[in-house]
């Protein structure tokens, strides 16, 4: 089977729509595809990836440290947008720090979040074969 | 008495919340719940038209809404009044008549 | 479908999956695994217990690829094989022991 790239696009916040956690399993279950996998944070999408996230008080999945898995999953290229982060007074120390361990580095943790501009974004969203949208 | 104002979407991706700063009086109160509470931080692009909105209008926010999306209490405009689910009950029934910004 | 143990009984999907991840103590997964033929030794546990673990911090039961990789890391090399796995757990390591362990089924995999 060809490798595609697929991207993720994620617009959405976590809690007031099915959107995030849908579009977080399809990733999960994407993943055992072993498919070019990239996700993109845009717009109100950033805060999904926010710390602290605890929503057992309104009685909803509290999927947030789920995110934490994508490394073990080999999903590790996050990207957020910058705009989209300073429009909402956040920055990347705002985030949940999603890491992944490189096997062809003696298992190095490294960094899966990566703040880039809009023009950066425009261009990851170019290189890609399959775009969805949640 | 007067208003109770709900608004529950983010002010970033709704025109909800200005639709509701436009519309509602002077002394009418302001209630942010669910995606709504997106607005409570002091340095968002959202930050300004709020402190306008406390100069004119009680506003409160929804605890629960605020830990489930991981918005700390400490980047939180000035002025805001954090409810439970019991006070969001009493503020219904302190105020006649309910407008939500759907 | 419920599981009966001790004279109360506990509430499971259709394929035996506890709904209450609360429900689940080591005794009700010693009884999931006699109604299956089987018998939970201290190499089922440490998988039952890994699994456990891994739900409590992601909240997500692993996929096969990423228990297999996983339990190598964790518990040893020579564990980290599928095959180490499905001769403990012929059914599918993820979804069977995932099952004792009283998580739900793992999403899109065996």
């Amino acid at each position: 089977m060809a490798t595609k790239k697929f991207l993720y696009v994620n617009r959405k916040p976590p809690h007031g729509s099915i959107y995030a956690l849908e579009s977080l399993e399809v990733v999960l279950i994407g993943a055992a595809f072993e498919q070019d996998v990239t996700l993109a944070f845009i717009d109100d999408g950033v805060y999904q990836l926010l710390q602290k996230q605890d929503s057992s008080a309104i009685a909803t999945k509290n999927f947030a440290p789920t995110f934490r898995a994508l490394g073990d999953y080999d999903v590790n290229k996050i990207y957020v947008e910058r705009e989209s982060l300073e429009m909402r007074g956040l920055g990347k120390d705002d985030l949940m720090p999603l890491t992944w361990e490189d096997e062809d580095d003696d298992w190095a943790e490294k960094d899966s979040i990566h703040i880039v501009s809009s023009a950066e974004l425009a261009e990851i969203i170019e290189q890609q074969d399959v775009l969805l949208n949640f | 008495m007067s208003v109770l104002h709900i608004v529950n979407k983010s002010p970033f991706d709704r025109n909800s919340l200005d639709s509701c700063l436009r519309l509602a009086r002077p002394g009418s109160a302001i209630l942010l719940i669910e995606d709504g509470i997106y607005a409570v931080r002091d340095n968002s692009a959202a930050a300004d038209r709020m402190r306008q909105a406390l100069e004119n209008h009680p506003v409160y926010a929804l605890q629960p809404d605020l830990q489930a999306r991981g918005v700390g209490e400490e980047n939180m405009l000035d002025g805001i009044t954090l409810v439970d689910y019991d006070g969001f009950v009493k503020l219904t029934t302190e105020y006649d008549k309910l407008q939500s910004w759907l | 479908m419920t599981i009966e143990l001790n004279g109360t009984s506990y509430e499971t999907d259709e394929e035996g999956y506890l709904i209450n991840l609360s429900d689940w103590n080591d005794q009700l997964a010693t009884e999931m695994a006699r109604v299956d033929g089987a018998t939970l030794d201290d190499n089922h546990w440490e998988v039952i217990n890994f699994l456990r673990n891994y739900y409590e911090e992601y909240q997500i039961a692993p996929a096969v690829r990423v228990l297999t990789k996983a339990v190598g890391k964790k518990l040893g090399k020579d564990k980290g094989t599928s095959k180490y796995l499905y001769e403990l757990f012929p059914y599918g390591p993820a979804k069977q022991a995932c099952k004792y362990a009283g998580l739900p089924k793992p999403t899109g995999c065996v």
